[in-house]
């Protein structure tokens, strides 16, 4: 395989890692809600613009980047105690707008309080990681991601909070009937997706600079991702989001160019909801007749 | 019913009067209120009555806009030609979107029309089309001038424009209107409320469904030709996925299921980020968010039920002050007119 | 610990409702500490629902004491903090958890974590057949070792009160009977209170000492098991045999 070719599949791995954390944020939440979070994109966005603020303070990247993680992990519970729980069980247009509506809400804090001029985001990768393969941010992301997802697939496997948010998750009635305070079970996945939004958001600031609307393409790709893999299975959330970020260099490159990559986005996003609705490993029923 | 056609009409009068009494540039921003409201118009026809979620309507917007940018500067067709032209390609392209789209239930609509809003400035730029769309840059129009017969009525381009998006609006109403009270627009509703149930009742859902959603982006589309002549200027930026959001806060704040909803929504938009862009830029969207989200759960029939509210209140308290007269009679209907 | 009169439960004028639609009109009950108390009527007469209410799971009015504290107004994750645990029918189980996980759910909320792998051993000594699936899904074990695996979880909460909703339902007779003599062997050993609910009277009144019997939302008969077991009047008009 020529060297470009090589190049371009091992970036596009780099942003899979991101399309791949920003689908298991997606999938975590429809998983325990059956909602998919239009607004994901624009809570990652909020995040690292906090982790700006902070680094501007002249604090050190990485305890910026905790801190950051864990803000996300607060915005997040506290959106869905606050905002998502009040229309929870209401009609899927009502949801729908409230998504839209923190979305909007979030873009345009980020815009009063940021401007919209785009800054440059710093890129804690050092040079020492260089390679043929891949610049070191590139290496660097794939890094972290892997670690995000070694460390969530830990939490939820061999954890009793992270056993007890997946019954949550999938028998409510049952997971009330042993305990688990289903409620808080759902805020802390929406905690978590967050904070995993808020670490996407970090890894692909460096790369397309931070700007209140740098998420909306991204997010795209996230969601291609979600129902390529299967809007109700992590694991093929995360395969799926690495293949969208292959694919996307690999066409870009050499078919399509950089021109048409949302309109591919569409396209899979359409003929997966058309062709085969529960993508390549999940299980939902998600058309009607 | 006579008090309120007489109410149409007053509201008619007034709109007429109105552009000679105000400024060029207040008289622009009806127009574009009359524009939004068409728009409007079409997105409820299928989110509102018809149950089926569109964040993409931004998307036909779009494509009438540029249909009747490129007929007009390309081959010199007259503004008014545009019209029918912008409409029956966003029939076309609404009714063949709506195909596949009847696989999808809400959600899952929503996301695919996200997908479409999302990514239809990206294809207005392509390269391959460029010679036509202007690519970046867009295309610019000459606004039209008023028709020589009319001249001597005090018209100048603004005012003209504006009458012409009156009458434009004024047809489109009529015919939605007379669709969306009728058999079609009973069939339209039950099954947005339960499609099994229609079904069974001999209705073809899918059919419905489709030709709804061609409808809707026939009237978006029109919206946007005329919006392209009364701006001057098409260019892919402003037809991002913020467009197809403003619409659905103009549907959600107006009133769903309402006609009227639809105009008091292009109110809304149209005038709201003018009044918040002088606190700031970011203003604007913060106050749509705020006020979407307090829509739901407050008011959830828009403007279009509360006011509905309001004069069922004030029927009732002036009927029950009246000794002993005939009782208005209560309806419950699906929608406000 | 128990309430002034020595009852473990006591239930006064519980009403309950599912939306507008009324389905318990005041009903009185009471057990006593260690007891095995029978629910019986034919179907729609509100035993699920008695059991449902019990647990916080549907809108309620009226009066439930436990161990002497009111509990009807909790929710049910509270409930089962008490010490009462539910297996409801249909049984419940996590059908994408393995048969391990669903075991240490039931432990979810107790606070002695070391005890927790000696009572899933204990378990898996109850019932040999979930040692054998420990690691498989639940969803694929068979409807037998399912309703096991039910009460299983619901006894790893090591509660003060049991209750079982339709436990015999859909399930062969000699795995009824190995379940329903394990049920009389933990009640007899660990003192462990339970209210079952049956829509087979004859079995239920086997293992019970008090049964009650309901009719569209009331208690129509009370006694002891031997008392209703005789009489064959109240058995043919009442409980169908």
């Amino acid at each position: 395989m020529s060297q470009a070719v090589l190049h371009q599949i091992f970036a596009g791995l780099a942003t899979g890692g991101i399309y791949a954390s920003l689908a298991l944020a997606l999938v975590m939440i429809y998983q325990a809600t059956h909602l998919v979070n239009f607004a994901q994109g624009e809570m990652a966005m909020f995040c690292t613009y906090i982790a700006w603020s902070l680094l501007q303070t002249g604090m050190g990247y990485w305890p910026a980047f905790l801190l950051t993680v864990g803000f996300g992990f607060v915005l997040g519970v506290v959106i869905e105690r606050v905002v998502i729980r009040p229309v929870e069980r209401s009609s899927v247009l009502s949801v729908v707008v409230v998504f839209i509506g923190l979305l909007a809400i979030l873009n345009s804090v980020a815009g009063w309080i940021y401007t919209y001029t785009i800054k440059p985001f710093p890129s804690p990768f050092p040079e020492a990681l260089a390679n043929p393969l891949m610049s070191p941010h590139e290496l660097g992301s794939i890094l972290v991601t892997l670690v995000v997802l070694v460390l969530l697939y830990a939490f939820f496997r061999f954890t009793p909070l992270g056993l007890a948010m997946r019954a949550a998750a999938q028998n409510p009635e049952s997971s009330r009937l042993v305990g688990i305070r289903v409620g808080w079970m759902l805020a802390l996945g929406w905690g978590l997706a967050s904070a995993i939004g808020a670490v996407a958001g970090m890894m692909i600031a460096p790369v397309v600079y931070l700007d209140p609307n740098m998420m909306g393409g991204i997010l795209l790709y996230a969601f291609a991702a979600a129902l390529l893999g299967g809007i109700d299975n992590p694991g093929g959330a995360v395969l799926g989001g690495f293949i969208m970020g292959v694919l996307e260099n690999l066409l870009g490159a050499f078919v399509i160019g950089n021109d048409l990559k949302l309109a591919l986005a569409l396209v899979l996003i359409v003929g997966v909801l058309v062709v085969r609705p529960s993508g390549l490993f999940g299980s939902v029923q998600v058309s009607r007749v | 019913m006579n008090r309120k056609l007489l109410a149409v009409l007053i509201l008619l009068l007034v709109a007429c009067v109105l552009p000679f009494v105000i400024s060029n540039y207040r008289v622009f921003q009806l127009t574009l209120v009359l524009v939004y409201a068409i728009a409007l118009l079409g997105l409820n026809m299928l989110t509102g009555y018809n149950g089926q979620i569109s964040l993409g309507h931004g998307a036909f917007y779009a494509i009438g806009a540029y249909c009747a940018a490129i007929l007009m500067d390309k081959w010199g067709v007259p503004y008014w030609a545009t019209l029918p032209v912008a409409g029956a390609v966003c029939l076309v392209v609404g009714f063949l979107f709506g195909l596949p789209a009847l696989r999808l239930e809400g959600l899952y609509l929503a996301l695919a029309t996200f997908a479409l809003g999302v990514s239809m400035p990206q294809l207005l730029k392509y390269h391959a089309i460029e010679e036509w769309t202007g690519g970046v840059q867009g295309i610019v129009i000459l606004k039209p001038d008023p028709p020589a017969f009319l001249a001597g009525l005090g018209l100048n381009q603004d005012r003209w424009l504006y009458f012409f998006s009156l009458g434009v609006a004024l047809l489109m109403f009529v015919l939605g209107r007379n669709l969306l009270h009728g058999r079609i627009g009973r069939a339209v509703i039950a099954i947005r409320d339960n499609p099994t149930a229609a079904q069974a009742m001999g209705v073809n859902n899918a059919l419905y469904k489709s030709l709804t959603f061609g409808v809707s982006a026939m009237y978006t589309g029109i919206a946007g030709a005329l919006g392209a002549i009364a701006v001057q200027f098409v260019a892919p930026d402003s037809f991002g996925i913020f467009l197809s959001l403003v619409f659905l806060i103009g549907i959600v704040v107006g009133g769903l299921a309402s006609i009227s909803g639809a105009i008091y929504g292009a109110f809304f938009i149209q005038f709201v980020p003018n009044i918040a862009d002088a606190v700031s830029k970011a203003a604007p969207w913060a106050i749509f968010g705020l006020f979407l989200i307090a829509f739901v759960y407050l008011l959830p029939a828009g403007i279009a039920g509360g006011v509905q509210m309001a004069r069922a209140r004030f029927m009732r308290a002036s009927s029950q002050s009246e000794a002993g007269g005939a009782k208005q009679p209560v309806t419950a209907k699906e929608g406000v007119s | 610990m128990s309430a002034a009169n020595g009852m473990l439960l006591q239930v006064r004028g519980l009403h309950a409702a599912y939306g507008a639609t009324r389905v318990l009109h005041g009903i009185d009950f009471g057990m006593a500490s260690g007891s095995v108390t029978a629910l019986l009527g034919a179907n729609g007469a509100g035993k699920t629902t008695t059991l449902r209410a019990l647990c916080g799971m549907v809108k309620t009015v009226g009066e439930v004491s436990f161990e002497g504290r009111r509990i009807e107004t909790r929710a049910t994750e509270d409930v089962v903090r008490q010490g009462i645990a539910h297996v409801p029918d249909g049984r419940g189980t996590f059908a994408h958890l393995t048969t391990e996980e669903n075991l240490r759910l039931g432990a979810y909320t107790r606070k002695d974590k070391a005890r927790v792998h000696e009572d899933i051993e204990r378990m898996y000594g109850y019932f040999p057949r979930l040692r054998e699936r420990r690691r498989q899904q639940a969803g694929t074990l068979s409807g037998g070792e399912q309703q096991m695996l039910a009460v299983s979880r619901a006894l790893m909460l090591r509660p003060k009160l049991l209750l079982l909703d339709e436990p015999s339902f859909g399930l062969a007779p000699l795995v009824v009977q190995e379940l329903f003599a394990i049920l009389r062997a933990i009640n007899r050993a660990e003192q462990v209170t339970m209210l079952v609910v049956e829509q087979n009277a004859a079995l239920a009144l086997e293992v019970a000492d008090h049964a009650y019997v309901l009719e569209t939302g009331r208690v129509v008969l009370s006694g002891t098991a031997q008392e209703i077991k005789s009489d064959d009047a109240v058995r043919r008009s009442y409980l169908g045999y």
